[in-house]
């Protein structure tokens, strides 16, 4: 079931939220470890804005198990406004829409399918921008 | 630190083995090693070296090391490893003897093995995605060749190609494959059977895309002085390096950037004291056209956004500038998971030997493989030269 597993990952999944580097401003995203030669007190919390551009996409015709409920779905690699790129889903649009640079934004989704006993997984997807 | 060479070598057919296990495929392989090698025998292996990277999550094994040391009968003393880096794993498993060789190990075993067709496809997708990053990649549903295809398309969006560019990497890979009895896929396909294949992750078709099956592989790696009692053309294995890179492909400044790739060539080039243009030969991680073109234009063949030109125009053929698959490579052989890489030492050894039969590049002296594990977080390669 993993729940632990998915609910600690809640900031990420359903704020957007990443490290801010205090001194730089330099943002991360996902939060990670500091590595060896970072100081752990530099990087801050910091909430994205959910706003980017498509990098890339592809369409997946062969899913992996767990993923059989979503059917055909599509994927993007996402750079977001603040630097950062992200892989994840798109969703409320169809393939002939997609374009590379087509502006984007976060939505909350359900990731995947647990089976019947199974937490319900929730967390970021991106949609074309509405506004 | 002694020189190292391939004393032995022997593979299964790459299929869909269903009425074997992963034991009975791995030692088929050991056994025609020895077949290939009259004047060594198991007595001596000082060492195994296991790469696999699916033995426990597609066939329940831990152990791999123990476990088939004692099925090939080297137990109870022999140490035994079992090496993981997704499909650059039995290339690990061998950069590992030969390290062990090196430093005075006189003969060591190296096998891949990989036993995958027990499952549906979508059991081995999620498979292959452990190769991503769990967290930020794989529980997206995301799958190793949407990301190969994510690159494709970029690619495609920066350097203005249409996907039949890359038709000409897996044609020549069946070409090649057609000629090899132990390949997946014996048929030659064409530009036309190309463009019609279906979608697999867009843009990536069916016939651009390689096909994960079973099959074993091993090579006896000798250290000078055991080597220099054996008969038969001495193949030395000249550089090896491993590079990583990080798993996820949306952390890297550029993805089109394979980092790894070039710098495992470049380090494994420069402990053979070569360039990259003293290379015959190659063996490439080659699920599909885009990888082919990132590693031929990150190990530095080629210039970035120009490898589908010069493989159009037949560079990537057993006659061209730089030829790749001459076994099938991973879409014609069959793509044998983390086996991959002792099956690509096998072919440029033959290669070298001039025993490549109809593919056989002519008077192939250096020959380099290079096996990745996902989108080359992991890099490992070996330069291979045949001594006069």
């Amino acid at each position: 079931m993993n729940i632990a597993r998915h609910w600690r990952e809640r900031t990420t999944r359903y704020r957007l939220e990443g490290q801010r580097h205090r001194h730089t401003g330099e943002v991360r995203f996902p939060s990670q470890p500091p590595t060896l030669d970072e100081d752990p007190n530099d990087w801050e919390p910091y909430q994205l804005s959910g706003r980017g551009e498509i990098y890339s996409f592809s369409v997946i015709r062969q899913v992996p198990s767990g993923y059989e409920s979503l059917g055909i779905y599509p994927v993007a690699l996402v750079r977001l406004e603040e630097g950062p790129m992200v892989t994840a889903q798109l969703t409320d649009c169809d393939e002939a829409d997609l374009t590379i640079g087509m502006p984007v934004e976060m939505v909350t989704r359900r990731l995947m399918d647990t089976g019947e006993d199974g937490v319900l997984v929730y967390g970021y997807k991106f949609r074309p921008c509405i506004r | 630190m002694t020189n190292v060479y391939i004393a032995g070598m022997g593979a299964t057919a790459v299929g869909e083995h269903y009425g074997r296990d992963l034991a009975d495929l791995a030692s088929e392989a050991a056994r025609a090693a020895f077949a290939s090698a009259p004047g060594l025998a198991p007595h001596q292996i000082g060492a195994l070296y296991v790469g696999s990277a699916y033995s426990e999550e597609l066939y329940g094994q831990g152990q791999l090391g123990a476990y088939l040391a004692s099925m090939l009968g080297l137990s109870p003393s022999i140490p035994a490893f079992r090496i993981e880096a997704a499909g650059a794993s039995s290339a690990m498993a061998l950069s590992q003897a030969v390290q062990a060789v090196q430093h005075g190990l006189p003969l060591a075993l190296v096998i891949g093995v990989e036993k995958v067709t027990d499952h549906l496809e979508d059991v081995i997708e999620a498979a292959q995605a452990m190769a991503a990053d769990s967290n930020e990649e794989a529980l997206h549903g995301i799958t190793l060749t949407a990301q190969w295809a994510m690159l494709m398309r970029r690619y495609m969006h920066e350097y203005g190609y249409t996907a039949d560019a890359f038709a000409p990497f897996p044609i020549n890979a069946h070409a090649n494959g057609a000629k090899n009895p132990l390949a997946l896929y014996r048929f030659t396909i064409d530009a036309n059977k190309y463009r019609k294949a279906a979608m697999v992750a867009s843009p990536l078709n069916l016939l651009d895309c390689s096909t994960l099956a079973d099959g074993a592989a091993a090579l006896l790696i000798a250290g000078e002085q055991l080597a220099r009692e054996l008969d038969g053309p001495r193949i030395r294995i000249a550089g090896a390096a491993v590079a990583t890179d990080t798993p996820a492909l949306h952390r890297r400044r550029n993805p089109l950037e394979l980092s790894a790739a070039r710098a495992s060539a470049h380090i494994a080039l420069g402990r053979a004291h070569l360039g990259v243009g003293d290379v015959h030969v190659w063996e490439l991680t080659d699920p599909h056209g885009i990888a082919a073109t990132l590693a031929l234009e990150a190990i530095g063949c080629y210039e970035p956004g120009t490898a589908p030109r010069h493989a159009a125009e037949g560079a990537i053929t057993p006659t061209g500038k730089t030829p790749i698959a001459t076994a099938g490579g991973y879409k014609a052989r069959g793509d044998v998971g983390g086996a991959s890489g002792v099956y690509q030492i096998i072919e440029l050894a033959r290669q070298l030997s001039g025993t490549a039969g109809a593919t056989q590049v002519s008077n192939a002296r250096v020959g380099l493989a290079q096996s990745l594990g996902g989108i080359g977080a992991t890099a490992v390669s070996h330069v291979l030269i045949r001594e006069a």
